[in-house]
């Protein structure tokens, strides 16, 4: 079981969606980095990911990591958000045969998983129709 | 640089190897290597080996393997690039015997992977893929891949039955390699009828859980006459790395390092990806494959479901890819599949391939691929 710091770190971009907007050339990182990965800059603004987007593909999973062995199946997909940026996620509330290329999501504040009844719970965000 | 040669190959049956231990699997291996050789003495060895520690909890490789093949005090590394890890180990190797920091160096690659449940396993290759902001979402290599499939499927109109047919291709070819865990053929229907793990993708688009190891010996190119078998010479090395999260690629149905890593490896050979007469790729997926043949620029962007489909891609056809049944059917020993891959390419450029040797073969290319396409490495070899 990993130390709750693993998971406290990452609580600003799982709760808030905090990202960095590259200063010089506007490139948004999510998680946040310390390089811009397009001009090579070191200096971001704090910004926050736009909460909509549309699905640029998804798929069902089937067979699941332990962790998620009980939810199985469920679906994930990578979304392209308003601001640009894609971001991977589960896509709940929604019926696998809903789910295409294209269909508008939005964020939303969720349970993922949890480290046994006595251990951390983990929260983060997934996609739901918009 | 020095030119540097292979001079000798090892691999033995692979599947689920319960009776043997990692440590076992690697020195039969080895020692293959080392007899078809005729050599005994090395200078150096370099194993790769995805993840020890998460599939059998051992660490420290390169000295336990060292040990246990009787080659105590030689400087020993083990290297990791998830499943690029063989061919990651074949460059270190190639590097240092270019260099002229070793003369005989034993290239392994080996992964022993039932030691662990198949949940276990799940996880532990999961590890290639971003923990953080993928793995936490609960996303697998499968839900990955098929992500990549369904974007491609949309973009291109590439077919289910397409993605079926590199697994039957793979499977002809296989049934003619006495070595592959599944040495047999299936068919289309066979593939769409089998279990859905991340839709669109089933069990039989997958490559398997596999124990095994692969090895091969590398000499500096003066020496290669020294030895018992016809040598080999890497012409070219080329390796790329890209982001590991999906997400953050620019194109989802598109392997960026393999395009750098191939283009790297044959302006080193001074040759065109036409002057090939095979290909041995990493085809842990069916939609991988199709995206493979398009990064190595076989055929155009988006023409790779079409390419198997016309059989361009079978043995036989104008660039036969995986003659030796590719991961899919000969398995996928995350770790060694690199080595093994090279293993094929000499066989087949000595013409000891049997059943699926293709004809006058005499220049082969090797690609090897980490997670969801952040690490390629490919290497070209040249008949001596």
């Amino acid at each position: 079981m990993p130390t709750p710091s693993k998971y406290w770190r990452e609580i600003p971009q799982r709760y808030r969606l905090e990202a960095g907007r590259c200063t010089k050339c506007g490139y948004v990182a999510f998680p946040p980095r310390l390089v811009c990965p397009a001009c090579g800059n070191r200096e971001f603004a704090p910004t926050k990911l736009a909460e909509t987007g549309a699905l640029l593909t998804y798929t069902i999973v089937r067979v699941a990591p332990g962790a998620f062995e009980d939810e199985a199946p469920y679906a994930v997909g990578i979304a392209e958000l308003d601001g640009g940026v894609k971001l991977t996620a589960q896509v709940v509330d929604c019926d696998f045969a809903d789910l295409k290329v294209g269909m508008r999501v939005k964020l939303e504040f969720r349970k993922m998983s949890e480290d046994g009844p006595a251990g951390v719970i983990y929260y983060g965000y997934k996609f739901v129709k918009e | 640089m020095r030119d540097v040669a292979i001079v000798g190959v090892g691999m033995t049956k692979w599947g689920e190897l319960w009776e043997k231990s990692l440590r076992t699997i690697f020195v039969e291996t080895a020692l293959l290597a080392l007899d078809d050789a005729g050599v005994d003495h090395i200078d150096s060895m370099i194993v790769g080996c995805m993840s020890s520690g998460l599939f059998t909890g051992q660490e420290h490789l390169g000295s336990l393997l060292s040990d246990y093949l009787g080659k105590n005090p030689v400087p020993a590394a083990r290297v990791e690039s998830a499943c690029s890890s063989g061919g990651l180990a074949l460059r270190q190797g190639f590097s240092e015997v270019a260099s002229g920091m070793s003369d005989i160096v034993l290239v392994g690659g080996v992964e022993k992977m039932t030691d662990v449940t198949g949940c276990e396993a799940t996880y532990a290759l999961g590890t290639a893929a971003d923990q953080e902001y993928e793995g936490y979402h609960g996303l697998t290599f499968p839900a990955l891949y098929a992500m990549m499939a369904v974007a491609h499927m949309h973009k291109y109109g590439t077919t289910r039955e397409q993605l079926a047919m590199v697994a039957v291709k793979n499977h002809d070819n296989g049934s003619k390699n006495p070595l592959a865990q599944f040495p047999f053929k299936i068919s289309v229907n066979a593939v769409l009828n089998s279990v859905l793990v991340a839709d669109p993708l089933r069990i039989l688009d997958c490559s398997p859980i596999t124990d095994g190891a692969a090895a091969v010996i590398l000499c500096p190119a003066e020496m290669a006459g020294k030895f018992k078998k016809p040598a080999v010479r890497i012409a070219g090395s080329g390796q790329a790395t890209d982001t590991i999260a999906l997400s953050s690629r620019k194109d989802l149905c598109w392997i960026e390092s393999t395009r750098v890593a191939a283009q790297k490896a044959l302006a080193m050979a001074g040759r065109t990806i036409d002057d090939m007469h095979l290909f041995e790729v990493h085809d842990c997926f069916t939609i991988a494959e199709i995206m493979i043949t398009e990064a190595l620029g076989l055929v155009p962007k988006g023409r790779g479901g079409k390419a198997v489909e016309e059989g361009l891609t079978a043995i036989g056809g104008k660039y036969p890819v995986n003659p030796s049944g590719g991961l899919k059917a000969k398995g996928h020993p995350v770790g060694a599949t690199g080595v093994a891959q090279a293993v094929e390419v000499v066989k087949q450029l000595r013409g000891e391939a049997g059943a699926r040797q293709i004809k006058g073969a005499g220049r082969g290319l090797t690609q090897n691929m980490g997670g969801t396409g952040g690490s390629s490495v490919v290497h070209v070899l040249e008949a001596m």
